[in-house]
């Protein structure tokens, strides 16, 4: 079976995926995942319920730490650096401070119960932020394209936004750290469609400047928004629970047009999933 | 009804065979529905009517001696000389000492139980044993006291002294702050917790900044049902030896002191009727007092509440 279908260069990826292995326990999630995430693309996640996209996409800035039972085999690159290191290195290597490289945005709109101001600000101070706050939380807010429609009510809850301006309130809370990475968990599958295309011009934008992975239950959004798709795939085990891998991970164009897996082609032509 | 107009017109256009398959009993439903409000209702009226009744026999016997005299006035064996005043101030001494000493123990102890513990046979064996501390009668709280502020550490509290009691109160009403701290932590969503995780946030910092800030209302709430439970609180206290007789106000934390529940029992168990009357004046004091500190955390919470 061909695990990554492209001949990457790795000079090129933000993060690199080595035979990753993602247990719950003693369940395996996700078996034998490689891939290379180009920097300033965008790379969707596409596959059935229970294949592991989201959880290959939380290795990437650990946020598979706080399940206690989740264990992670394999080699994550981020930049070159080791983010899953053993031995000595392990004690050396900080989460909290790839989390700030690397972003994340949820599927459910969760911003602080704080004021649309606050929401953005708390990241960049805790990260001990020098410059003019103001400026940044503007900012940010611009960059999220939220900023018109905010920018009267700063001091209001961030609560009081609809679904759409709340999951772009979360977009902007996440790049005001400036990450490197934004990790998107099906952004949208909270929002109508109206929401769903504003955050997809916006991703757009984004990418310029962010290399972007998102999840995505939307194979349309996929083909969409994205430069590269991975389509994950569900099997059963003999221990009568599922395991995910990877099936197919190639340009968007080839895996909705042209794939080279039958699996790939039936589930972007929508006869199973 | 329209209900089932509207269930008999279905009915109509579908076939004979699915009619006989689904029979609502629309009737029979909604007469359930009655029966069940109707015995809530009751429910809530016993317990309402009694309370009712409770205050108004305490108000009739208790407002005729209720005066100025009687809370600036020290107790006396003279019925109409005698007042609550050592035993209001023994009250505002220990629940002040009670609400320092708890507050910040049972919330930091709820914070690592839930927060910070994970979930191992360490965290569960002491959450088991906290609940089961939390209906442990509050007369052994009494006896522990007793031996351990009284006996053996009297050297430092003063023996049978405001901060014993206060310490023992706090004993009694911990188990209760900690598992309220536990429920409000609980019902913070973990989504918040994410978020501030994903920003490079450490435990402390989204702790601090959220779990913390969105619980608050909850524990304050537990935090008051406590302290209303241990203003209450006359067998402990007998326990550990605070006296009835204080003709003085106390001065220090290490002075004895006397406390409405035990003045009130006192009064209570005199063979006068003069004595009764004034125990009914003294629960009136402690309702209102329970009153006051409860309408206080009501304001705080509200205006923790507005100021997210």
């Amino acid at each position: 079976m061909l695990q990554d279908t492209s001949s990457p260069a790795v000079s090129s990826a933000a993060i690199s995926v080595e035979k990753l292995n993602v247990y719950y326990g003693s369940n395996l999630a996700v078996r034998d995942v490689y891939l290379d995430i180009p920097r300033n693309q965008i790379a969707a996640f596409i596959g059935p319920s229970g294949c592991g996209k989201s959880t290959v996409l939380r290795c990437f800035n650990r946020m598979n730490d706080l399940i206690a039972s989740a264990r992670v085999e394999g080699t994550i690159r981020f930049e070159g650096m080791d983010i899953y290191p053993t031995g000595e290195a392990a004690k050396n290597f900080d989460p909290v401070e790839l989390r700030r490289r690397i972003g994340m945005v949820f599927q459910k709109p969760n911003p602080f119960p704080k004021s649309i101001y606050e929401n953005i600000a708390w990241g960049a101070r805790i990260n001990g932020y020098r410059g003019d706050m103001d400026e940044l939380v503007e900012r940010s807010l611009r960059g999220a394209a939220i900023w018109d429609e905010v920018k009267d009510k700063l001091k209001e809850s961030g609560l009081a936004l609809s679904g759409g301006q709340q999951q772009r309130l979360c977009i902007a809370r996440a790049i005001a750290i400036e990450p490197e990475v934004i990790l998107m968990d099906e952004p949208c599958a909270a929002l109508d469609p109206i929401s769903t295309l504003k955050i997809e011009e916006l991703m757009a934008q984004l990418k310029e400047k962010f290399t972007i992975v998102i999840v995505t239950h939307n194979m349309q959004q996929a083909s969409r928004v994205s430069d590269r798709t991975a389509f994950y795939n569900a099997e059963a085990t003999d221990a009568g629970g599922k395991v995910g891998y990877l099936v197919e991970y190639d340009d968007t164009e080839v895996i909705f047009g042209n794939p080279k897996e039958e699996y790939t082609r039936d589930y972007v032509s929508g006869r199973f999933g | 009804m329209t209900f089932e107009s509207i269930t008999d017109a279905q009915a109509e256009s579908n076939l004979v065979a699915a009619e006989a398959k689904f029979q609502p009993n629309l009737a029979g439903r909604y007469r359930l529905d009655a029966i069940f409000k109707a015995a809530t209702i009751a429910a809530t009226t016993i317990a309402i009517a009694v309370l009712a009744w409770l205050m108004f026999d305490v108000l009739i016997s208790g407002v005729g001696s209720l005066d100025r005299s009687f809370l600036t006035s020290f107790p006396s064996r003279r019925p109409e000389q005698a007042g609550i005043l050592s035993a209001l101030a023994g009250t505002g001494w220990v629940m002040f000492l009670v609400a320092v000493f708890s507050f910040p123990i049972g919330v930091g102890s709820g914070l690592f139980l839930e927060e910070f513990s994970g979930d191992n046979w360490f965290a569960r064996f002491i959450e088991i044993n906290i609940s089961n501390l939390a209906g442990v009668p509050s007369i052994i709280y009494g006896l522990l006291g007793l031996t351990a502020f009284v006996i053996i550490l009297g050297d430092w509290t003063g023996g049978r002294s405001i901060l014993t009691g206060a310490l023992t109160l706090t004993l009694l009403i911990l188990p209760i702050i900690i598992v309220a701290t536990r429920e409000a932590l609980r019902a913070v969503p973990d989504s918040i917790r994410q978020a501030g995780y994903a920003l490079g946030a450490n435990s402390w910092q989204v702790i601090w900044s959220h779990t913390l800030p969105t619980a608050f209302p909850g524990i304050l709430t537990g935090v008051i049902l406590a302290l209303s439970r241990a203003i209450g609180e006359t067998a402990p206290l007998i326990t550990i030896g605070a006296l009835t007789f204080i003709p003085f106000l106390p001065e220090g934390p290490l002075d004895p002191f006397t406390v409405l529940p035990i003045q009130i029992y006192n009064w209570v168990s005199r063979p006068q009727k003069d004595f009764h009357d004034l125990a009914a004046s003294g629960i009136i004091v402690l309702l209102v007092v329970l009153l006051v500190m409860n309408s206080f955390a009501i304001f705080l919470r509200s205006r923790f509440q507005k100021a997210r």
